[in-house]
């Protein structure tokens, strides 16, 4: 794995618990209202998800979107603004946390109603496929919405016409307070789909290079023309549904189990491993460590000061973006009115 | 071109000529294709545009429409037709939690280019679920636009006007009119998508109405008219924006309204008509704002009970002469 991508992965898992903290820091003080939906614990899943795709693939995301959203490159500090529900806000303040839009970077929205974003995302498959077009749609969703019919209508659908997308289930094992063996008769996501027979499968969703792994491969099977994938990526939340939800429904050693497989840690465990230690490297004999040298000095993965300083990075961008925020000017009626009317231009009505 | 065409013909002309100069253009929804549109709206289409542009769904009105939410937001221009309005409420989350809300919640960054079509009202003993209206609830909707053609050439131009515009667009067409027939003129500009129109001209009392009961105001006006009352007739051709220009203007002419609609009068959208013209039109009103329009239950299967559950020609002659006797409804 190359470096920058490496850093890049490791960087944006590291903002996106700064930023989520932070987020729900600002809503207690009162600069954020409404619901708010924090991402810590499931950061692996967007993050490998969307580094493996490319910046023409679509994605269609959820309400608990705002990583999907920085990942995909909406500035942190749109997010922010937004989240505050100002003019700079990369929906001006119309939409707020659970409706991140960004046409530019095809990020086609955060949406608030369970069961939504698929048939977003095999309309966007149809227009793709339609027009021939290599490019590919990512569709999340979470494990409470596999029981709404759109999750079965879509997939029918998709796998009919061989629509290239690519659902990712974030299975967080919670429909907000119901557990999974509560709320599905088959609580492995993935086997739901061999009922429209598209290929699926579970993936460590605490791993981020597994999970870039695996996007990878199903996005290359799709971009091959055989149609819909889906990946259930088992994960975790380490706080309520939303900020407003305390999450006492779950047992606190199910919490800790999880919080034991942070993937932000195991990330970093993974990429000092990969550095040999001074046993590994003389093992390797001279010639090969000449070889093995160069090629590390090449890739130059990654040690604890520079993971230090990858924090103080995304720290200070998170700082940056609630500065940004609070200077944004709050939107005005008109606005209100001239993003409701944005495609009218000068179509006569009456 | 003048011609005499079917309403339904002249949807599948619309359809057609905007499938062939425009290739972002298509058209789905339950057998539209292969099978031609229960309607025969889409007739004749697969075969010359395909199964992608002329695309057979499942039964599944919310994704199907929905769908076409997703592809309308990267610019195609999807018509989807939902085989009745019925099932329409099958797609309402796409139709007004998505399509209506999108470009806005986006803070206008996105285009909703979306056509939906469909047929509904009360046709010929189909029973409570399949003789619903729906106005109601869509008019109520911000974000999207309805039009409610009632002629062969309205369903023409509203259906093309509906194709190129930007914005989410419902059409209620009403089933019993496909197979009436009137004069088309395809070369003849169209008059602007929402503008009503008079129909009949008069000066003793307004009859404002839409889609079929529109075509129904028309006559029972000729009746009046052989009792000595002189009708203006207003198609409104649109529910959402309604054109009260129109409105106003007529009943400065006539100081009497009644509004006649198919749908339950109890919350319709003769409620919000009677509603804007007792506020607008208050002083020059010679008797209270009248709605005439279909009883406050499910519609009867049987064919004298359904024929007496909504407006017939009669009825709609003697609402209209009550306002003028001061005894409105």
């Amino acid at each position: 794995m190359d470096r920058q991508l490496f850093h890049g992965m490791l960087k944006d898992m590291l903002l996106a618990r700064s930023f989520e903290e932070r987020a729900a820091q600002e809503y207690s003080a009162g600069n954020i209202a409404g619901f708010l939906h924090l991402y810590p614990g499931e950061e692996a899943v967007a993050v490998g998800v969307i580094h493996a795709a490319d910046q023409s693939d679509y994605i269609v995301s959820t309400y608990r979107e705002h990583v999907h959203a920085m990942v995909r490159g909406v500035p942190p500090r749109a997010v922010m603004a937004e989240l505050f529900g100002k003019l700079d806000g990369c929906s001006k303040g119309m939409g707020g946390s659970m409706h991140l839009f960004d046409r530019e970077r095809r990020f086609m929205g955060g949406y608030a109603i369970v069961g939504e974003t698929y048939p977003v995302a095999i309309g966007l498959g149809y227009a793709i496929a339609m027009q021939r077009l290599p490019e590919a749609v990512i569709c999340f969703f979470g494990d409470g919405a596999v029981n709404q019919g759109t999750f079965h209508e879509s997939l029918n659908m998709a796998a009919l016409w061989k629509l290239p997308v690519l659902f990712v289930c974030e299975n967080n094992h919670y429909q907000i307070g119901t557990e999974i063996h509560r709320h599905s008769a088959v609580s492995d996501v993935y086997q739901r789909a061999c009922g429209y027979d598209i290929p699926a499968h579970k993936v460590n969703g605490m791993d981020v290079l597994e999970v870039h792994a695996k996007t990878g491969e199903a996005l290359q099977r799709i971009r091959e023309g055989t149609g819909p994938q889906l990946l259930e990526m088992e994960t975790y939340r380490f706080r309520g549904h939303s900020v407003s939800d305390p999450g006492s429904y779950r047992p606190r050693v199910e919490v800790d189990a999880f919080r034991q497989r942070d993937p932000i840690k195991q990330a970093e465990r993974e990429a000092q491993s990969l550095y040999p230690d001074a046993q590994q490297l003389s093992a390797v004999g001279a010639d090969h460590i000449q070889l093995f040298s160069a090629h590390l000095q090449q890739q130059d993965l990654i040690n604890e000061q520079e993971i230090v300083k990858l924090q103080q990075q995304v720290d200070s961008i998170v700082e940056d973006a609630v500065q940004f925020a609070q200077q944004s000017p709050q939107p005005d009626m008109q606005q209100a009115w001239d993003a409701l009317n944005c495609n009218r231009a000068d179509e006569v009505l009456i | 071109m003048v011609e005499q065409v079917t309403y339904y013909q002249a949807l599948n002309r619309a359809l057609d000529e905007a499938m062939a100069v425009d290739d972002t253009v298509f058209t789905l929804g339950e057998d539209v294709g292969l099978y031609g549109g229960s309607y025969r709206v889409t007739e004749g289409l697969y075969a010359r545009y395909g199964a992608w542009r002329v695309r057979d769904t499942p039964i599944s009105e919310g994704s199907f429409t929905g769908l076409g939410v997703g592809a309308a937001l990267i610019g195609m221009r999807p018509v989807v037709e939902i085989m009745t309005v019925n099932f329409a409420l099958l797609a309402l989350d796409a139709i007004i939690n998505m399509a209506a809300k999108i470009p806005f919640m986006s803070g206008g960054q996105f285009p909703m280019p979306l056509v939906v079509r469909m047929p509904g009202g009360v046709a010929k003993q189909l029973a409570a679920q399949h003789s619903q209206r729906l106005e109601h609830t869509l008019m109520n909707v911000a974000g999207i636009r309805i039009a409610v053609p009632s002629t062969p050439q309205d369903a023409y131009w509203q259906l093309q006007q509906a194709i190129r515009s930007n914005e989410p667009i419902v059409l209620l067409e009403h089933e019993l009119l496909y197979f009436s027939k009137a004069e088309l003129d395809t070369v003849q500009p169209a008059i602007p998508m929402h503008r009503a129109v008079v129909r009949r001209s008069g000066s003793d009392i307004t009859l404002i109405s839409y889609s079929r009961t529109a075509i129904l105001a028309q006559q029972a006006a000729q009746q009046l008219a052989e009792q000595g009352i002189d009708a203006e007739v207003i198609d409104l051709r649109s529910l959402r924006p309604i054109d009260w220009q129109t409105c106003i203007d007529s009943v400065n002419k006539t100081h009497h309204v009644l509004i006649i609609e198919e749908d339950s009068v109890y919350a319709g959208a003769g409620a919000e008509i009677a509603a804007q013209l007792a506020e607008r039109c208050f002083y020059i009103l010679d008797a209270p704002v009248a709605r005439h329009g279909g009883l406050d239950m499910p519609t009867p299967y049987n064919g004298q009970l359904e024929a007496l559950s909504i407006p017939t020609l009669d009825s709609i002659a003697q609402a209209a002469s009550k306002v003028l006797e001061g005894e409105a409804e």
